[in-house]
């Protein structure tokens, strides 16, 4: 008989095991139908061309940068406020009023992106459009600005489980040694609590390239080159939303393989990159 | 408490029950689900969804074991997924091609005929066009309404996606096959459509005329305005049949939904929703 003990560590371990091959599944499952059309055409040409469905060019460049410029330009917009509403919920209101904005976020979270993305028409696009006067309002702007409030309840609850875990001994020690706030928080909260805010700021990219509804509903959807942020754009999840409605045999469907594939890349050297530079510090 | 509820219950059914028998009037309507049971998945076009609503909406109330479901997707998806098995009605906006139809062993039943017409904001000052100049304007040669009369702001040319039936019939014969600007908006349906051009006053698009309201304002194109009327009589060119597609021909209750659309109690939704009947 097995001991009392190794029949939950065997369960943990098949379900650690079968997460990671899943993941890792997806990953070969995609590059494999990606290959027929990457070797078809030029994978420069995939990624130089516009996406003319009609006159047999297949770019999904411009998307590419679409889901780039959005993805980067919300975490930008999210993360100093997530940071300040983290510190403002563990450590300049850390009582009833903290606890009070923690449930709010917490309820945030739960509100889902077409919320968001509706929300989004009937009060930013509108809003922008009349503030630049220029475009349809509905442009990598206004939703880089919904894709911020939708990835940063998960930041701030990330980034304040991270700043909770520093020592409480070292502030007090700190505090003592007459440092003013400012010092206190730069000098030890910062670099003790690194590592999670690199987490919640991944998390918070993963969710801002992944989501879909936010691009689809409120980024207008151009298939042009974005030059400009009151340009309209397309991510490639909303790419994939539009298109998954042709043909299944057509050479449009078999190219979402590899905006699957380039999604899932972006997300890789996402969490690459910001884990090789946590790793510096 | 329980057995007042229960007799209730039993009093509302009759009710239903005479109700059913009451209106049983014209062939082919409603009753011929009697006995019927199961689910019927529909998907595709978007243009259809308000007239299969409604239809399926009397259908349930009326016999609680079946259960009808509509999703959109587009023609596209529609004409796919029944191919596939993935649903057992696929609506399309435009007539399926030879090639998906020899693929899919598809048969095709229209029931409706609907105008796809230009639209603007109400309070867009510019609604009357030539052909020549929506065919500019959506290839991106005429870029601001100040050129043809309204403010000085930037044209937001919308449109839809590949697969969509209402875009394959506006561009074939409003836009004579002509281009449409890379810089043109895309809209997933024809309700994201009304919702988009609904909340921009500078921006134009196209949809099924059965979606034109209020909150949109028709463009007259070459004189003729789109509505129920002029699809009708054959003067407002741009039209299409709506169709509703089965893999083999329809049987169980496709079948019958397909003929409740054709009967007359579904052709009066059919008019109702702002489409031309087809009977």
């Amino acid at each position: 008989m097995l001991g009392n003990d190794r029949i939950p560590k065997i369960c943990l371990q098949t379900a650690a095991w079968g997460c990671a091959s899943l993941t890792f599944g997806v990953l070969v499952f995609m590059a494999w139908l990606s290959i027929p059309v990457l070797r078809a055409s030029d994978t420069v040409h995939i990624l130089t061309l516009p996406w003319l469905p009609g006159q047999g060019q297949f770019g999904i460049g411009p998307m590419i940068l679409g889901s780039l410029y959005i993805s980067v330009l919300s975490l930008i917009m999210a993360a100093p406020v997530s940071f300040g509403a983290a510190i403002f919920i563990r450590i300049t209101r850390p009582g009833t009023l903290g606890k009070f904005f923690q449930h709010l976020v917490e309820a945030m979270t739960a509100i889902p992106t077409v919320v968001y993305g509706f929300i989004g028409i009937f009060l930013i696009v509108p809003l922008i459009r009349e503030t630049f006067v220029q475009g349809s309002g509905m442009c990598i702007l206004s939703a880089a600005i919904m894709l911020s409030l939708v990835i940063s309840p998960t930041m701030i609850l990330i980034f304040s489980q991270s700043i909770s875990s520093v020592p409480r001994q070292y502030t007090i020690a700190v505090e003592a040694m007459g440092a003013t706030p400012a010092q206190k928080f730069l000098m030890i909260i910062l670099p003790c609590a690194w590592k999670g805010i690199l987490t919640g700021l991944i998390l918070g990219f993963g969710r801002a390239v992944g989501d879909t509804l936010i691009a689809l509903m409120i980024s207008g959807n151009t298939i042009d080159f974005p030059r400009h942020i009151l340009d309209s754009a397309r991510t490639l999840t909303a790419h994939i939303a539009l298109v998954t409605a042709a043909d299944f045999d057509s050479m449009e469907f078999k190219t979402l393989f590899v905006c699957a594939l380039t999604l899932y890349l972006l997300t890789c050297v996402g969490v690459f990159f910001a884990r090789a530079a946590g790793k510096r510090q | 408490m329980k057995f007042f509820m229960n007799t209730l219950k039993h009093l509302s059914w009759l009710l239903a029950c005479c109700f059913i028998l009451v209106s049983s009037s014209p062939a082919e309507s409603i009753d011929s689900f009697t006995g019927e049971k199961g689910t019927l998945r529909i998907s595709g076009g978007t243009a259809h969804i308000p007239v299969m609503k409604i239809a399926a909406q009397k259908i349930m109330d009326t016999h609680p074991d079946i259960q009808i479901t509509i999703a959109g997707g587009g023609s596209g998806a529609g004409i796919k997924q029944v191919g596939e098995g993935l649903v057992q009605i696929g609506n399309s906006g435009r007539k399926a091609s030879d090639a998906e139809i020899q693929k899919y062993e598809l048969s095709l039943y229209k029931w409706a005929i609907d105008g796809v017409g230009t639209v603007v904001h109400p309070d867009n000052p510019v609604q009357a066009l030539t052909s020549q100049q929506l065919q500019d304007i959506f290839a991106g040669k005429i870029n601001n309404w100040k050129q043809l009369g309204g403010s000085d702001r930037a044209i937001n040319v919308y449109t839809r996606d590949e697969s969509s039936g209402t875009r394959s019939v506006f561009w074939k014969k409003a836009l004579a096959k002509g281009d449409i600007s890379p810089k043109a908006q895309f809209a997933s349906s024809n309700g994201a459509m009304k919702t988009a051009v609904a909340k921009n006053p500078y921006a134009i698009g196209y949809m099924s005329v059965g979606y034109i309201d209020q909150s949109v304002a028709p463009v007259s194109l070459d004189g003729v305005r789109p509505d129920l009327e002029t699809v009708k009589s054959g003067k407002y060119k741009v039209s299409r049949g709506l169709y509703s597609n089965t893999k083999g021909p329809a049987t169980g209750l496709a079948e019958k939904f397909i003929n409740y659309l054709l009967s007359p109690e579904g052709q009066n939704i059919v008019v109702q929703k702002g489409f031309v009947p087809v009977r």
